[in-house]
């Protein structure tokens, strides 16, 4: 076994083997001998003094499962005191002045933030390379015999670039149509999207509304519920957050999966799977018969319907939430300017990168008067459409399984050019985000050119604990998981 | 479908982003292939579906009327591009 | 009176924006207290700081409720806030939160007196919205600043239909308004402070046709006069480019009341483009029948209800009754009075109607700043009722009230002002009378009978105004009739 994960390090600095402050320190090492551009900022200082605080209260009896556990936080999360930029260059000097809910909820449980991961400029790409802080390089890009480096994967490429070279042992990543669980698949990590208003939106940088939801990257399904017990639970400061009951997300590990009924949908199978992926999932859902499941084919026949209505209502929402960055009250402003226009477009034209402008142009215009109809309200129609497909597969089976992305990852420049391809990445993993309900992508396996593939995981609302458990199992019975990229073995350079 | 230059450049004024013609040539075309991808959508009969606007048709939460808030502006305008006098300064404007 | 060219028929409809009576903002915890520092009162979601989320004070839905069930509109049970985008300094999102297709209140209306009787105004809707923050033109380096305390205060948006015909009509539409909302306690009214402020869509037809003329949008007209006056000065504008043959252009212009005339707001020409659609961070408002009944509940007697009553139950005119109940504090002063007096209501109202408003007046006082209590005017009225006063004396009595002399009964003591009504005393002076004046007294026995007047006044006089007249009047009478 080569990684590290949260549950060992819980143990450890349990039993006192190691402190959270050489644990926060040797991370902080490793984040400063890595090349892969993973990180957008570290503040040393707040998370030394986060893990001394955590030896103290674990000095004076105190414990919980994550107390000194430090992980990496997406820099799309405010958090008071230490340079929130969201992947962009309008908030490059902007110091954030409070703390995100979720970040507050898992300091309240001890964890030390380690520092804020690169992500895709305001979340939006699938590569990150529309960060204004560099592209991020993929820790298995050496791993093949091409010597091009491979994208992580997006939005949140950061921090699975960071989990997956071990400079973190887990992170937090935003998904908004697959931005934590296609960098999770290309890069070999778990990654849950939890339901729809289980996480607190609450001090993450917006970028659509109704879809946006954080979750835990990390390299087990187990360590998964650890750190999302961690993060979620209700919040009076968000409307959209779910007022129901604080679940133990673990409390499920360890169920057997004996009659479990897993469709598959047609749809997921169709043309442009790459034909590894295709064979790991098949290999995957043998797996998990094995475990005692039942399979069967299902439709969700709207799913084609899941982009376009996706590329309408994340746009426009964004378009709408990115209003705020004009240079009045904190971030980047033009030097020059002769008027208030003036200084509004310059400022926005020069602190959004293309991938940005080319969303608010998209949304601007799906609003404007005339086409609100066509295709805002239109897209909100086809997502009842695809969210009633869910309904109706869920009663059938328990969970919806199929490959998380067409194919793995690809080389860095070798789809800037083309927005539709760059899209086409995220089909499996949008129409989630539009219905609302968690899923997973877990490790399934490599591709004949030794590249991770990801196993998707869809279930019912609310059926998180149950989500971990079909995860967990499946990684009782494989080890594709605890498969860490040469480059790691070799000390962390890429 | 196709837009026109002109159009590009009204959207971008809307949003307050300035886009040169090269640009909007290119803003052009790209916008064009996004919209044929939604064109997709009108193909589709909707007349007696509701439009779902949250994933859970949830409701508001209203909060209880009282103050909660302190003063915070010198923290706030410490990260403000222009402030003076406890205003955010901004070019003139003129109504 | 302004007169326009009666061939021109005006249409005005008004668009009210109240600012509704909560501690908090409608989506921050932050006070919403006027005339604070500046920026002191912007937290962080009313600066829109990246990542925050607006979260809806359940009172300004309660006052919004009020509003609609006290107009008897249409409560929309299942309403919707709607993001309406912009670019504007002192809008800190970009977008201002406001409802547009789904407003929590409906159709409703509100009765106004005009000289031709009573005329109902339709009220299109009314919706909640956020307002916005301040810019200050102060010179600051040639550049304008910007106070967010007031961005987030809640308003209830309410506009009329294009229901009225002339500017006293709308001016009577926005007192009847500024009342009710006062009267049910949703908005204090305040027009110096904003919490009440109007903007008036005018346009005008030649009579008898159909299609609406081409409007304006007057803005900057934050007072009844003003009001007035910039919609007169529209309804001329407007008449005369038509009568010279020319158009009038769609726009929002700017009332300068210093020169009296309305002005284009060029920076306001731009077309807009809204971009309006449902807040995402906003889950739609679901209100229950249970708590429209509990709303309901605490709903005061409506303007229109009491000067109904006040006509039936208390027997006033008409007019009285109008004066009376314009203002709720009027109202209730008013009825406080007349419960602790035994003297008529009629004396009441007419003491308020006559004597307080014109010392209020002169001083520029609200009646809930008059220096005179409801139980004060009582105590004086009840001295009328059992004759220690006359009507003079009480007069005098008012004004040693006005100046805070003390209660009534010290004053009446302090000044001697005790009517004489004991018919010896008052005897004594009327013998006295009829002995000095003996020429008034011959032409009264000549058939005279107006100069028994004079002799009223003599009692009067030598009684030092004590001396209850009428009394002094029958005594007179019985003794040079006999």
């Amino acid at each position: 076994m080569t990684i590290t994960t949260l549950a060992q390090l819980s143990a450890d600095l349990d039993s006192g083997k190691i402190s959270s402050v050489e644990l926060t320190q040797h991370y902080i090492d490793r984040v400063d001998n890595s090349n892969h551009n993973a990180f957008i900022s570290i503040n040393k200082e707040q998370a030394l003094a986060q893990a001394k605080a955590a030896d103290d209260k674990r000095a004076s009896g105190e414990a919980s499962s994550l107390l000194g556990v430090p992980v990496a936080q997406k820099d799309i999360f405010c958090i008071k005191g230490t340079q929130t930029t969201c992947g962009s260059k309008i908030l490059e000097n902007f110091t954030a002045p409070y703390t995100a809910t979720v970040v507050e909820n898992m300091h309240q449980h001890g964890v030390v933030s380690l520092g804020k991961t690169n992500m895709d400029e305001f979340a939006m790409g699938s590569s990150n390379e529309t960060s204004y802080f560099g592209n991020v390089i993929n820790p298995w890009s050496s791993s093949t015999s091409d010597t091009t480096a491979l994208v992580p994967g997006g939005s949140s490429g950061g921090s699975a670039a960071a989990v997956a070279a071990q400079l973190a042992p887990a992170a937090t990543g935003t998904d908004t149509g697959g931005s934590i669980r296609q960098p999770a698949a290309f890069c070999n990590l778990t990654g849950i999207k939890p339901s729809y208003g289980r996480c607190s939106r609450y001090g993450m940088i917006a970028f659509a509304s109704s879809l946006d939801q954080a979750g835990p990257m990390t390299h087990t399904a187990e360590d998964a519920a650890l750190l999302l017990n961690t993060m979620a639970g209700f919040d009076a400061k968000d409307s959209t957050s779910l007022d129901v009951p604080a679940e133990d997300f673990s409390a499920q590990l360890g169920d057997s999966l004996e009659g479990l009924k897993i469709g598959l949908p047609k749809e997921y199978f169709g043309d442009g799977l790459d034909a590894d992926i295709a064979e790991l999932v098949e290999n995957a859902i043998k797996e998990y018969e094995k475990l005692g499941a039942t399979v069967k084919e299902i439709s969700l026949p709207n799913s084609e319907l899941a982009l376009p209505s996706y590329y309408v209502i994340a746009p426009a929402e964004a378009s709408s939430n990115l209003s705020r960055f004009d240079g009045v009250r904190y971030g980047m402003r033009t030097e020059q300017y002769s008027d208030l226009v003036d200084m509004y477009t310059k400022t926005r034209t020069e602190g959004f990168g293309d991938e940005v402008k080319r969303r608010i142009m998209i949304g601007a215009y799906a609003l404007s008067s005339g086409y609100y109809d066509a295709y805002y309200a239109q897209a909100q129609k086809l997502r009842r459409l695809i969210s009633n497909d869910f309904t109706a597969a869920f009663k059938e089976c328990d969970v919806i399984l199929g490959p998380t992305t067409p194919s793995p990852a690809f080389a860095a420049g070798s789809r800037t050019d083309d927005p539709v391809s760059m899209y086409l990445n995220d089909i499996y993993t949008i129409p989630v985000n539009l219905a609302g309900l968690p899923a997973a992508s877990i490790p399934a396996g490599f591709t004949k050119a030794g590249l991770p593939a990801g196993l998707h995981l869809i279930t019912p609302y609310l059926q998180e604990a149950k989500l971990l458990n079909i995860a967990h199992q499946y990684q009782q019975a494989t080890d594709w998981h605890t498969q860490a990229p040469q480059s790691v073995s070799n000390g962390g350079q890429a | 479908m196709a837009l026109d230059n002109k159009t590009v450049q009204d959207i971008a004024r809307l949003a307050r982003l300035s886009v040169s013609d090269q640009q909007a040539e290119k803003y052009r075309g790209e916008l064009s292939n996004i919209l044929d991808l939604v064109a997709q959508m009108e193909a589709v009969d909707t007349s007696d579906v509701e439009p779902m606007t949250h994933p859970f048709d949830a409701t508001l939460r209203m909060r209880p009327d009282a103050v909660t808030e302190s003063n915070q502006r010198e923290e706030f305008q410490a990260a403000a591009p222009n402030a003076e006098s406890g205003l955010y300064l901004v070019p003139k404007v003129i109504d | 009176m302004f007169t326009w060219d009666k061939n021109w028929e005006v249409v005005i409809g008004l668009e009210v924006h109240t600012q509704l009576q909560t501690q908090s903002k409608i989506f921050s915890g932050s006070s919403t207290a006027y005339g604070a520092e500046p920026n002191t009162q912007a937290s962080a979601v009313d600066i829109a700081l990246p990542g925050v989320l607006p979260v809806m004070n359940l009172e300004a839905a309660r006052l919004a409720v009020k509003f609609g069930l006290a107009i008897g509109a249409h409560i929309n049970q299942r309403n919707v806030f709607a993001r309406k985008n912009y670019f504007y300094p002192d809008l800190p999102k970009g977008y201002q939160i406001s409802q547009m297709e789904l407003p929590i209140v409906g159709l409703g209306k509100l009765d106004i007196e005009t000289e031709e009787g009573t005329k109902e105004i339709g009220i299109t809707r009314a919706h909640l919205e956020e307002d916005a923050g301040k810019s200050l033109h102060e010179d600051f380096h040639g550049q304008t600043g910007i106070d967010l305390n007031r961005a987030g205060t809640p308003l209830l948006e309410i506009v009329s239909e294009p229901d009225m015909r002339s500017p006293a009509e709308a001016v009577a539409y926005l007192r009847k308004l500024h009342s009710l909302v006062r009267y049910i306690e949703i908005c204090d009214g305040n027009m110096q402070e904003g919490s009440f402020r109007c903007d008036a869509n005018v346009s005008v037809r030649p009579r008898g046709q159909q299609e609406l003329g081409t409007r304006t949008e007057l803005k900057n007209i934050n007072s009844f006069r003003f009001v007035e006056r910039a919609i007169e000065f529209e309804i001329e504008r407007q008449i005369d480019i038509l009568e010279d043959g020319g158009s009038i252009v769609q726009e929002t212009r700017l009332y300068d009341a210093d020169k009296h005339e309305t002005r284009s707001m060029r920076s306001k020409e731009e077309a807009h483009d809204y971009r309006y659609f449902p807040d995402p961070d906003l889950p739609p408002m679901i209100l229950e029948d249970s708590f429209l009944d509990e709303v309901r509940a605490t709903l005061p007697e409506l303007p229109t209800q009491k000067r109904q009553r006040f006509i039936d139950e208390l027997g006033l005119s008409e007019s009285d009754a109008n004066v009376l109940t314009a203002e709720r504090e009027v109202a209730d002063f008013f009825e406080a009075a007349a419960n602790a007096t035994k003297a008529e209501t009629k004396l009441v109202a007419n003491w308020m109607t006559g004597e307080l408003f014109a010392n209020l007046n002169k001083s520029e006082l609200s009646i809930d700043e008059s220096p005179i209590s409801s139980a004060q005017l009582a105590t004086l009225l009840d001295r009328i009722a059992d004759k220690t006063l006359s009507g003079n004396t009480a007069k005098k009595v008012f004004t040693g009230l006005w100046e805070q002399e003390g209660e009534v009964d010290e004053i009446i003591e302090a000044k001697g002002l005790k009517q004489i009504t004991d018919t010896g005393a008052i005897e004594a002076i009327v013998d006295e009378v009829i002995a000095n004046c003996s020429e008034q007294v011959e032409q009264y026995k000549g058939g005279n009978e107006k100069v028994i007047g004079f002799l009223v006044g003599q009692v009067m006089q030598k009684s030092k105004g004590k001396a209850n007249p009428q009394m002094a009047n029958q005594m007179l009478k019985e003794k040079l009739d006999a």
